[in-house]
């Protein structure tokens, strides 16, 4: 032990909050994260929640961990954390592996006793031993001192006891360093209806900062430094909710009105609960009776004349593919999320995964090419989001947003852009003059883009019947003509590879005189980028490069490709992105990374992997 | 009927129909241009959307704007439609197959939603485009080639899942009754809501006078009845017998008989909020009780297309946001300088 508080300057930490998933650990997580971004921090956050809404209070299958990384070049929630708050022994147990060696373990004491040590499956009476914790274990009497500080308020003991979420997260603050009154701040707002609350928990914050002053003694103090930021209006934000704002952006730069066709499923949710929300912008998201109807409403939607989105995920796609069939061939501008999780069937609904690329790309009868983009990060949802919109809208297609779990969830601080910041989108309405002579046709195309014109219901003279039965070329009426069939066909590839032309080309950041590229694809970007600048630093000749369009690719990607000797693909899958890049590109040389445990990379793991295939020639 | 500034040749399209010589869709088609005429929607401002089957061909003879979309889907289709552009007239055109097996979840919600749509259903009991298999508004013994022993399952009513599913308009008429079919389509597009219209329709190639036990003109005055709301339940070719209340339940008489007068016959009442007689009504099935044609129950309700653009125009007024970026301004956020 110390004998005097030892303030530490680091770049970043990482904290992780666990307890039962009643025990408020997200909201403490979410309290020091939002925090942390308002002292200029960048952040970076990982729930990771059990599908079990309630599961047996001390059950290591009831464990609830909020982990976030705040400081500087901060790109993901960290690998393992400098701090572990453990409210109980389940908690302890689950998560001691996410622990850096020397990091701090703070636990509830109170909450380790025998039939607590049972309930997690303890043999022994010393979990730490048992365990080999090889960290600074602080334990904190947290139920005695917030009973203590809460003697006198009348409150009854089940609701003092769920207070002591708010000890602990004084505590934290107290490590590093957080301002008070920030964190009341948010308090007054999240219980501002109910005084008797507000009043408790505020006490109960104030001991726990209290206790660690008064403790200092025991463990480190850390300072985080804070990044030059740019300039301008920030929030918190998750990948969920920017993936809703950029459609709603998408909405005003379009001029079409938004519509969400959607059905509740986990990790996707939050996109229909916050575009519900939205009706205070004209927003209509319609729950609709199955992933089906979500789809297919949205479909209407669309031949209705708006911007038309269905969310999901990887078993609600499954569902949807007859429907996005449909979009595809009546070139309908429709917006289709995928947040994924671990499949197949219905998997590890809470865990991330990138494991539907597939199913975007190829998940469909028949030839049905569709566009897909995948956000970077869950800041990178609100562009990617606006990008889905604008590509459907101009391009007349389905677009499949393949976000994840992680980045879904995960959140960060977010500069709020000006609405000029995103450019205009413009639907590609049929010309005035066509429908005025009588001349146009409903499969009448932009010859250079090949996009189909859109006609809004409700214009007078532009009265036109779009199906699923093949049409023909030139009047629109249905053919079963061999030649048009195949031309039509054709036509309809050729449109999604046209896009290529209008998204921007693959990025790559390293050394010039790089052998080896590692790239990846969608919410891996912060733990791929983050490793190879590792790896650069380590001296190692590692270029990286990160995809966000993956049909149509960049029009670059033959190129960039082609500058190295071993191209290194990791995804959270069995190796689909890199198949799909082999197929096209098949003299490319490619070594994979690969891992599907339902979580997300480690930046360690992925600069091993490297390593060793950098050794291996 | 009324005079609009339509004609059905407004709502023709230039296309051929191709459904089979004898095929009752020829008739409601022709029903469905006159009613269309009749209720004046200008033809830029209506929709027509089907599914998949013989029926839902039906789009691309119309001159509106016409969606013929995947097999069962049309009602959800349709409901995306109404509710992003309510402005439009939409009608939704299925089959029995279509509508009530694969699209039966998708029919049940449109009607409990109570979406502003007018959804047809042309109920010839088999599935004829697939050639020939039994439907689930087949006969329980019904054979087919997809059961060639008689089915082993009893059907739909389709009158009882648009009441089960809480519906608020459901009529009937028969493909060969054009005056009644145009009546009725046009009180489905007048209702405020979501209203069903059963059409009997005869399959000529493969299921050919499954009606026949209804529709045969020696005995379709005995056994349908004709109800106008506000008037007498009498049927019969002279309108000889009429429905009395029996108990609870309903009987056919003949006035005159049995100590019956015209007093105890039945007023149609389409109107009112309780669906206990209007579902009687549309249960009786040509046999002990004549079957109910006509419009059998047309109550007014608070429409989901009407509420989500009240609900949207209250929020709009009460947050006062002009754009995204307002609306997260009003939220949590610092500033960086």
């Amino acid at each position: 032990m110390l004998a005097e508080t030892n303030v530490k300057t680091l770049d970043k930490v990482v904290v992780r909050f666990s307890g039962d998933s009643g025990d408020g650990m997200q909201l403490v997580g979410n309290i020091f994260t939002n925090v942390s971004a308002g002292m200029g921090n960048q952040v970076s956050t990982f729930p990771d929640y059990p599908a079990e809404i309630r599961a047996p209070q001390g059950s290591l299958g009831g464990v609830s961990g909020f982990q976030v990384s705040v400081g500087t070049n901060v790109h993901t929630p960290g690998d393992k954390c400098d701090v572990l708050v453990a409210m109980n022994p389940a908690a302890l147990k689950q998560n001691v592996k996410h622990v850096k060696a020397g990091g701090v373990i703070i636990v509830d004491i109170d909450s380790f006793k025998e039939a607590d040590l049972k309930k997690a499956l303890f043999e022994t009476d010393d979990p730490f031993k048992e365990l080999g914790v090889n960290a600074q274990v602080l334990d904190v009497p947290v139920t005695s001192m917030t009973k203590a500080a809460l003697a006198d308020s009348g409150l009854d003991n089940k609701s003092i006891i769920k207070c002591r979420n708010f000890f602990a997260l004084g505590l934290v603050c107290w490590l590093f360093d957080r301002p008070m009154s920030g964190v009341q701040h948010f308090l007054n707002k999240k219980f501002a209806k109910k005084p008797a609350i507000l009043d408790a928990n505020t006490k109960v914050l104030n001991a726990g900062y209290d206790y660690g002053h008064n403790i200092h003694a025991s463990v480190s103090t850390y300072r985080v430094e804070s990044n030059e930021a740019c300039p301008g209006v920030y929030t918190d934000i998750n990948g969920n909710t920017a993936t809703a704002w950029g459609l709603i952006m998408a909405s005003e730069k379009s001029g079409r009105p938004l519509f969400l066709g959607s059905y509740p499923i986990t990790p996707a949710t939050d996109i229909l609960h916050e575009l519900a929300k939205r009706k205070d912008l004209g927003v209509k998201a319609v729950q609709m009776e199955d992933e089906i109807a979500g789809v297919c409403s949205a479909i209407g939607a669309s031949f209705a004349g708006n911007l038309a989105v269905t969310s999901t995920s990887g078993p609600g796609l499954a569902l949807k593919s007859e429907g996005i069939g449909l979009a595809v061939i009546a070139e309908l501008p429709l917006v289709v999320i995928d947040v994924q999780r671990g499949g197949p069937s219905t998997g590890l609904p809470t865990k991330t995964e990138q494991t539907d690329l597939m199913q975007a790309l190829y998940g469909r009868n028949g030839e049905s090419p569709v566009a897909v983009v995948a956000p970077a990060s869950p800041t990178d949802c609100f562009t990617m989001a606006f990008e889905a919109s604008r590509i459907a809208i101009e391009h007349m297609t389905p677009v499949i947003l393949l976000t994840d779990a992680f980045i879904g969830n995960g959140s960060s601080a977010w500069r709020i852009p000006d609405a000029d910041e995103y450019p205009e989108i413009k639907p590609p309405y049929v010309p005035a003059d066509k429908i005025a002579e009588g001349a146009w046709r409903p499969y009448d195309r932009n010859e250079e883009n090949l996009v189909r014109y859109w006609a809004i219901p409700g214009t007078e003279g532009a009265m036109h019947r779009l199906g699923g039965l093949e049409k023909d070329y030139k009047t629109g009426a249905i053919s079963t003509d061999p030649a048009n069939h195949e031309r039509m066909v054709q036509t309809r590839r050729e449109k999604i590879a046209r896009i290529a032309n209008d998204i921007p080309g693959l990025e790559v950041i390293g050394p010039d005189d790089a052998d080896v590229l590692l790239l990846g694809w969608g919410g891996t970007y912060g733990h791929l980028r983050t490793a190879a600048s590792e790896l650069c630093k380590q001296g190692k000749k590692v270029a990286f490069t990160h995809f966000r369009y993956i049909n149509p690719l960049p029009a670059n990607t033959a190129d960039v490709l082609s500058r190295y000797k071993k191209v290194i693909v990791a995804e959270l899958n069995t190796g689909m992105f890199a198949d799909y890049l082999q197929s096209r590109f098949p003299e490319v040389k490619m070594a994979r990374i690969n891992k599907i445990q339902g979580q997300p990379f480690l930046v360690e793991e992925v600069m091993d992997a490297v390593t060793k295939i950098m050794e291996e020639k | 009927m009324e005079q609009t500034a339509y004609t059905p040749a407004h709502y023709k399209s230039d296309q051929p129909v191709r459904w089979c010589p004898g095929c009752g869709d020829h008739a409601i088609l022709n029903s469905l241009h006159k009613a269309m005429a009749a209720l004046g929607v200008p033809p830029h401002k209506t929709a027509v959307i089907s599914g998949i089957g013989c029926s839902s061909r039906l789009p691309y003879y119309m001159n509106t704007y016409g969606f013929h979309t995947i097999h069962g889907r049309a009602a959800a289709i349709a409901t995306g439609f109404k509710v992003a552009n309510p402005e439009m007239t939409v009608w939704q055109i299925s089959g029995d197959g279509d509508g009530l097996a694969i699209g039966g979840n998708h029919f049940i919600h449109a009607v409990r939603r109570n979406i502003d749509i007018n959804m047809l259903l042309l109920n010839n009991k088999i599935y004829g485009l697939t050639k020939g298999q039994y439907s689930p508004t087949s006969d329980r013994g019904f054979v087919s080639k997809s059961s060639p022993y008689g089915t082993t399952e009893d059907p739909f009513i389709p009158a009882e899942l648009v009441f089960g599913a809480r519906g608020n308009f459901f009529a009937r008429s028969i493909d060969v009754e054009l005056q009644i079919s145009q009546e009725v389509l046009l009180a489905a597009a007048q209702h405020h809501g979501a209203s069903v219209v059963e059409i009997l329709q005869n399959c000529v190639i493969y299921n050919n006078g499954i009606h026949n036990r209804i529709t045969d003109r020696e005995y379709r005055a005995d056994r349908t009845i004709h109800l106008v709301h506000g008037e007498k339940m009498l049927f019969g070719k002279n309108k000889e017998k009429g429905l009395v209340q029996d108990g609870f339940l309903l009987k056919a008489v003949e006035i005159g008989t049995e100590g019956y007068t015209m007093d105890d016959v039945l007023v149609h009442d389409a109107h009112t909020p309780s669906n206990f007689l209007h579902q009687q009504l549309a249960m009786m099935d040509g046999t002990d009780l004549p079957l109910a044609i006509g419009v059998i129950r047309d109550v007014d309700s608070l429409t989901y297309n009407d509420e989500v653009e009240r609900q949207v125009a209250e929020v709009r007024v009460a947050k006062g946001f002009d754009s995204l970026r307002s609306m997260i301004l009003a939220g949590e956020t610092w500033e960086v300088k």
